[in-house]
């Protein structure tokens, strides 16, 4: 293999990597804070997707714009669902709760998978915004403006929830929260409100996640399993506590999938991202990036 | 002087085992109180009860004319009623400056959340030393201080302090006593439970004793001290025989 073929197949795994970090980050914030494991997260990554390729298909406004209409639409579904489905959930204890939230979201994923599908059909639907094939061309690696602009704004994100969360009264309400949500209680801090501000924000982030899918891949009403799932490897490899240590574990992941399918063969780099699973399960389950978040 | 803290009948239970009994007592402004008693008696169970932790079964409690019962946690605390919980439970992964500020996370208090940190970081210099590092660095008497700290940070009008001994060497002990009387000479009420109950006995105005979610006493503190049945019981005096 040339030295430009390694090099473009480590930029693609970055790309793809930003990818993974910023649906990885939204369910790793619902898993911190609420202590639930989202199943239907990958859906959320579906849904926004979806927004994205309507406002596209509708108005022909480009999907870096449209997230100025994708996120704010997914946080308010994000908001409704807590009130709904998940704030029943949240205050239940132990086993009970484990198994309360893991069938109620398995069971929101088929319920938003279908209903989907019958709104939006199965056909594969994807953005092609005029500037699709044009990209950067440094030393005979190419990077197209999408996935460039992807990263780019998976990168400032992960900054602004940097920020938000260590700078922040509200940000640091969701941390204190999750660090011990009856010390929280009595700081004064409303944690229905944090619950559901947080359920809200990891749609929001799951949305964003979406809308890459959408400009680089494509969007069937199905893709949801497949984002939860790379989603929870990713929180695994960052450690179940970390929240922005989701996104280099996100990049980690996107990169050695990419080599491992470029050196070893394409059609092992889903294993190999479960192999790495399972190893750092068995080797480091507090995770590599712990105390980051 | 006016009841502030004014409990009545209180009963609450977990699931279906009572673990407090028409609980009536109250608590003066300006007072320190002690609740003693021994393991399993429900002291915590009612701290956590006023505090909005724990539900209430049925009874009122009543801080002035503002009914406390039956309302979530965080709007307690809005009311100035702020809870040390048992076991410190500090936001261990954030800073010790972070656990301050938290404390002082209701409007009323983030108003005054600057000049409050002053104040707090005069009683306890080491907190100030210590602002930048994770609170679960600290030792057991360090984080003591920082969830008193905390406390006050939300600018309580009744401080509830569950077993602030528990598990601090002697003269940690006594300096959290001593922070505690200081607090109350300062203007605020106080709630105290504690296992050590000579030092709370001494330091309190008045106190109740708790045995199996029932009020079995009440007295001044130098009454109880000298009560025959408290000395045996709490104080580990041998009964006095013949």
């Amino acid at each position: 293999m040339s030295i430009e073929s390694f090099f473009q197949t480590l930029v693609f795994g970055l790309f793809v990597g930003g990818i993974y970090g910023i649906a990885a980050m939204g369910l790793a914030l619902v898993f911190g804070v609420l202590k639930m494991l989202n199943i239907a997260h990958g859906e959320l990554v579906m849904l926004g997707g979806y927004v994205s390729f309507w406002v596209f298909q509708a108005y022909g406004m480009d999907p870096f714009v449209s997230l100025a209409i994708v996120i704010p639409t997914l946080f308010l579904l994000g908001l409704a669902l807590d009130r709904a489905v998940y704030r029943h959930i949240i205050r239940l204890h132990g086993e009970e709760k484990i198994k309360n939230s893991l069938l109620v979201s398995f069971g929101l994923t088929l319920v938003l998978q279908n209903l989907a599908q019958w709104l939006f059909t199965a056909d594969e639907r994807s953005i092609q915004v005029s500037y699709a094939g044009d990209g950067l061309n440094l030393m005979g690696v190419t990077m197209p403006y999408t996935r460039l602009g992807s990263l780019l704004i998976a990168l400032l994100v992960t900054l602004a929830l940097n920020y938000f969360l260590h700078r922040t009264y509200p940000g640091k309400a969701i941390l204190a929260t999750a660090e011990d949500f009856e010390a929280a209680e009595l700081a004064g801090i409303n944690i229905n409100r944090v619950y559901m501000m947080t359920f809200a924000l990891g749609a929001a982030l799951a949305s964003i996640a979406g809308t890459f899918v959408t400009v680089t891949y494509g969007l069937t009403p199905s893709i949801g399993v497949i984002w939860t799932l790379k989603a929870l490897i990713v929180i695994v490899l960052a450690g179940t506590g970390s929240i922005l240590g989701a996104f280099p574990a996100g990049i980690l992941l996107g990169v050695v999938e990419a080599l491992s399918g470029a050196f070893i063969d394409a059609t092992y780099r889903e294993t190999i991202g479960l192999v790495i699973f399972l190893l750092v399960l068995i080797l480091r389950p507090q995770g590599l990036f712990v105390r980051s978040g | 002087m006016a009841k502030f803290l004014d409990i009545h009948h209180l009963n609450a239970s977990y699931g279906d085992l009572p673990a407090l009994w028409d609980i009536s007592l109250h608590v003066n402004e300006g007072e320190i109180v002690a609740l003693i008693g021994p393991n399993g008696a429900g002291k915590t169970t009612l701290l956590r009860t006023i505090a909005g932790l724990h539900a209430t079964a049925s009874g009122s409690v009543q801080l002035g004319d503002t009914p406390l019962h039956a309302r979530p946690a965080y709007q307690i605390v809005e009311q100035g009623v702020i809870l040390v919980p048992e076991g410190r439970k500090l936001f261990g992964g954030l800073t010790v400056l972070d656990n301050l500020e938290l404390g002082a996370y209701t409007k009323r208090a983030r108003e005054a959340r600057f000049k409050t940190l002053r104040h707090v970081f005069e009683l306890f210099p080491i907190l100030a030393e210590r602002q930048k590092l994770p609170a679960n660095t600290m030792s057991g008497g360090q984080q003591q201080m920082l969830a008193i700290g905390r406390a006050l940070m939300g600018l309580p009008r009744l401080l509830m302090l569950d077993e602030p001994s528990l598990g601090l060497a002697p003269l940690i002990v006594q300096d959290i006593f001593e922070i505690i009387k200081l607090m109350n000479e300062r203007g605020v009420t106080i709630f105290l439970v504690e296992q050590n109950a000579r030092q709370a006995l001494e330091l309190a105005h008045r106190a109740y004793i708790l045995e199996q979610g029932k009020v079995v006493g009440t007295g001044t503190g130098r009454e109880l001290l000298h009560n025959n049945e408290v000395r045996q019981a709490y104080l580990g005096f041998a009964p006095v025989t013949g």
